[in-house]
């Protein structure tokens, strides 16, 4: 009897890198329902765009790159940047911006570095950022959530499908008349403004955290976090890093001069701080590698989202966070390296 | 009796995989009847090959020496029952490099004969240590853990250091494999009687007794032994079911709570460990006179008819044990010799059964998986490394072949249990490109040492050369020297002898 030869070990692992992807999507239903509820249809539009163009570029990559596109795309990290970039944009996003971003993420930053696993940078924050600088205006353009109130303006279904794909908005309205400043922004400008904290508060577009409306968003990809923990997708050290190293400094400057500086509490449910603990920072392809380099990673991320909100010139600052923290990666993992059993310092006996 | 404790060290990382093991545990260790032929690879320990010292043709008895120990790491063969040697001839056997290994081929005659005279041992507190130890190198004792390292040169080695204990590895950690449990459970009295030869032999106080908790049956045999002999320097350690926690520095970090050093061996940190199965191997040579010329076998997985723990001549062909059982189901694919996490697999089955086969696992078809995808460097892997490795890390660098990045992560630490296969999403197979690019350290080592001699050698031939030339040289130049000197009587006197000869 003849038997088929292979190589130790002979059981097989239960888990792929596909299914690893599915189920950060499946993790992001809920915050994206709640997008929607909140802000309307654009989030689709903008996910069906930012798909299309990732998926493009994906193909497009991998056909130059002599590599077969349908290998590539069934492991949907494209889709999961996709996603990631969806989440980043402005409700109304006229589709070339999208589509900018999308490309930029999947062809230079992702292909042109070596394709999944060798992207040295987060592709959605990277091409995130080059539309942030590229197309301000538009970049700019958030509307108010829909909470109930008098002022509160919507774009129909049909209104915003038409802006994003020819970014003009319906006759009777202009830029400034569905516009409004972000929680995050009115909070920077507040600030500097020489406005109390619990002055700015006042503003009614304030909830019990951060923005009214904004701050539900951060429960859903907290939720959806969990869930990834509990499926051991992600692991503890780079959400609790991201949450110290942010809460830490915001916490201490709060009791140290509550008026001049947000709580911990607004730096926590505003802009994309719950998005990227969960789901952002956890790039694991980005990040540094060990459990103790993972951390100071979170860290360092928590770190500079705080001192670009409170001192930098934008208002959120953490796609500016993952992609300096991106660039440390290789000297955290050189640094945390962690000790090879039978290396230790005592000469071996540790008792 | 000591109860089974927790007062353990900690163990990084590891994995608890689906154990399998009730499988082969259902009923009492078989025999195995003796085979109408044997075949006896001469190297079935770690080291030297022994040297044959029977003829073809020449009859042999159960038990009789048919290759002596060699070398310094050497280990003799017994023959496992009566017949005639009938070839020694090279023979398919399971090694995972290499396929052909010599063995000594005996056609059994049935009767089954033992050798005479038998010398026994029973009051070995009778002899002096070192003579014990010669006695047990005569006995063809290996490490039957897996490793088979000769046990008489691992002991002798190890009296020469401080010890402080002796550890008895029951934990048999890697899924499927049950002989050592089987073996706990009805030879639980041979188990410890080798554990107080191998205390009297290394004048030890203390052994610890280690088995993994998901072994209830073996840990209360123990007990109740224990109970009997009454003897307080053995004590029972219950470890968690966790693989790897059977690997030799694993199961001292756990049961001492001691760091093996790197490149080093637990009697660096005054522990020796020795499987459960070679205590019982000991006790049976010293008190009974038994070579080592059968061993218990798991023979499981969903590729036999009946999973099984088997008593075995050694040098009967896996075909024959698994015939004897009940042969193949029909989803037969794959024939592991070994557990699934570190074993060989073999193409065919007329592989020998030898001292290190602790299992025999046949399995079905292996799982098809989605192609291997890049490392998104997730490091679950480095999580379950049980020597705290970065495999992703290792990964990079076997595939860049950067041999002192390599070396400075650890490769040559790397333990090989498998553990960062099982969980890498990539279906990267880490293991084997590890065992790789060892591989290739070690023939790059190898090609140095073989370019340094070659270096050496040219240099030495280049003086040689030099100094004859030199010496040439000046030979000639004196021979000049003294023909200029000689000059002015020379010519006379040739001119003399000229004349001379002309009248």
């Amino acid at each position: 009897m003849e038997f088929v030869r292979r190589d130790a070990p002979f059981l097989t692992p239960k888990v792929d890198v596909a299914s690893m992807m599915l189920q950060v999507l499946a993790a992001l239903v809920p915050a994206a329902l709640a997008h929607v509820w909140y802000f309307g249809p654009g989030f689709i539009f903008n996910l069906v765009v930012a798909t299309a163009f990732c998926v493009g570029g994906e193909v497009l990559m991998t056909r130059a790159r002599g590599r077969d596109p349908v290998v590539a795309l069934s492991d949907f990290s494209a889709i999961v940047t996709a996603a990631l970039l969806a989440f980043a944009l402005p409700s109304l996003t006229p589709w070339w911006v999208t589509a900018t971003g999308s490309l930029f993420a999947i062809v230079v930053v992702k292909h042109l570095y070596g394709g999944l696993g060798f992207n040295v940078f987060n592709p959605a924050m990277a091409g995130y950022v080059v539309i942030l600088i590229a197309f301000p205006l538009e970049m700019n353009l958030w509307v108010a959530p829909r909470m109930g109130d008098i002022d509160y303006i919507s774009l129909s279904v049909l209104q915003t499908a038409k802006y994003t794909l020819t970014g003009s908005l319906p006759d009777a309205l202009t830029f400034d008349a569905i516009s409004r400043a972000t929680p995050l922004d009115a909070m920077q400008s507040g600030l500097r403004n020489m406005r109390t904290y619990a002055e700015i508060r006042t503003n009614p577009m304030m909830g019990d955290f951060g923005g009214r409306g904004w701050e539900w968003l951060g429960n859903f990809f907290a939720f959806g976090g969990a869930w990834l923990l509990v499926k051991k997708i992600i692991r503890w050290q780079i959400p609790t890093g991201v949450l110290l190293g942010l809460l830490i400094p915001a916490g201490v400057m709060y009791i140290v001069s509550p008026g001049s500086n947000a709580s911990p509490g607004f730096y926590l449910f505003s802009g994309a701080t719950i998005l990227c603990a969960f789901f952002i920072a956890t790039d694991p392809v980005s990040a540094a590698t060990s459990p103790k380099g993972r951390f100071v990673y979170g860290c360092g991320i928590g770190l500079l989202i705080f001192a670009i909100r409170k001192w930098g010139s934008y208002a959120d600052g953490v796609a500016f966070a993952v992609l300096i923290m991106n660039m440390a990666t290789p000297a955290i993992d050189y640094l945390t390296r962690p000790t090879i059993v039978g290396h230790s310092s005592r000469g071996g006996g540790n008792e | 009796m000591s109860a089974p404790t927790y007062d353990l060290g900690k163990l990084h990382g590891g994995l608890r995989l689906q154990a399998h093991k009730s499988d082969s545990t259902s009923e009492p260790i078989v025999q195995i009847p003796v085979p109408d032929q044997l075949i006896l690879p001469i190297t079935q320990h770690a080291g030297d090959p022994a040297q044959p010292v029977v003829g073809i043709g020449e009859r042999v008895l159960k038990g009789q020496l048919i290759a002596e120990a060699h070398g310094s790491l050497g280990a003799p063969v017994h023959a496992s029952s009566s017949g005639k040697v009938v070839a020694i001839e090279p023979w398919p056997v399971s090694r995972r490099y290499g396929d052909d290994a010599p063995c000594i081929v005996i056609e059994c005659d049935g009767e089954d004969r033992p050798i005479e005279p038998v010398e026994k041992h029973p009051d070995f507190e009778s002899l002096p240590p070192d003579a014990l130890l010669t006695w047990i190198l005569q006995g063809g004792i290996v490490g039957l853990g897996g490793a088979v390292f000769p046990t008489a040169q691992k002991l002798m080695q190890a009296i020469t250091c401080n010890l402080e204990y002796l550890i008895l590895n029951g934990v048999e950690c890697e899924p499927y494999i049950s002989c050592d449990d089987m073996l706990m459970r009805e030879y639980a009295h041979n188990v410890l009687g080798g554990a107080q030869i191998l205390l009297y032999a290394l004048d030890l106080k203390t052994c610890y007794v280690a088995v993994e908790s998901d072994k209830p049956d073996a840990i209360h045999r123990l007990g109740e032994v224990l109970a009997e002999l009454g003897d307080e320097r053995l004590i029972l350690k219950q470890v968690p079911t966790i693989y790897p926690s059977g690997g030799e520095d694993q199961l001292v970090q756990l049961v001492a709570n001691r760091e093996v050093p790197s490149g080093g061996l637990p009697t660096d940190v005054d522990c020796l460990v020795q499987n459960v199965g070679t205590a019982a191997a000991i006790y049976d040579w010293v008190l009974h006179n038994e070579s080592l010329i059968s061993r218990i076998t798991t023979v499981t997985g969903d590729g036999v008819a009946r999973p099984v723990n088997v008593e075995v001549r050694l040098g009967t062909t896996v075909g024959d044990v698994i015939e004897h059982v009940g042969g193949y189901t029909g989803q037969a694919r794959q024939l592991i010799i070994g557990g699934p996490m570190t074993g060989k697999s073999v193409t065919s089955d007329r592989v020998p059964l030898v001292k290190a086969t602790n299992c025999i696992l046949v399995l079905s078809e292996p799982v098809s998986l989605s192609d291997e995808v890049p490392c998104i460097r997730c490091g679950d892997c480095a999580s379950v490394c049980p020597v705290q490795l970065l495999p992703q890390q290792l990964f990079w660098y076997a595939c860049a072949d950067d041999e002192a990045k390599l070396r400075s992560y650890g490769l040559t630490d790397c333990i090989e249990c498998g553990c960062c296969d099982l969980v890498c999403p990539s279906h990267i197979p880490l293991t084997f490109d590890f065992r790789m690019a060892k591989a290739r350290i070690r023939e790059l080592a190898d090609e140095k040492a073989r370019a340094e001699r070659a270096r050496q050698r040219f240099e030495a031939r280049n003086e040689r050369l030099e100094k004859e030339q030199q010496e040439r040289d000046e030979e000639l130049a004196q021979q000049k020297e003294d023909a200029r000197n000689a000059g002015a009587d020379a010519i006379a006197e040739i001119m003399q002898r000229k004349q001379d000869e002309d009248k």
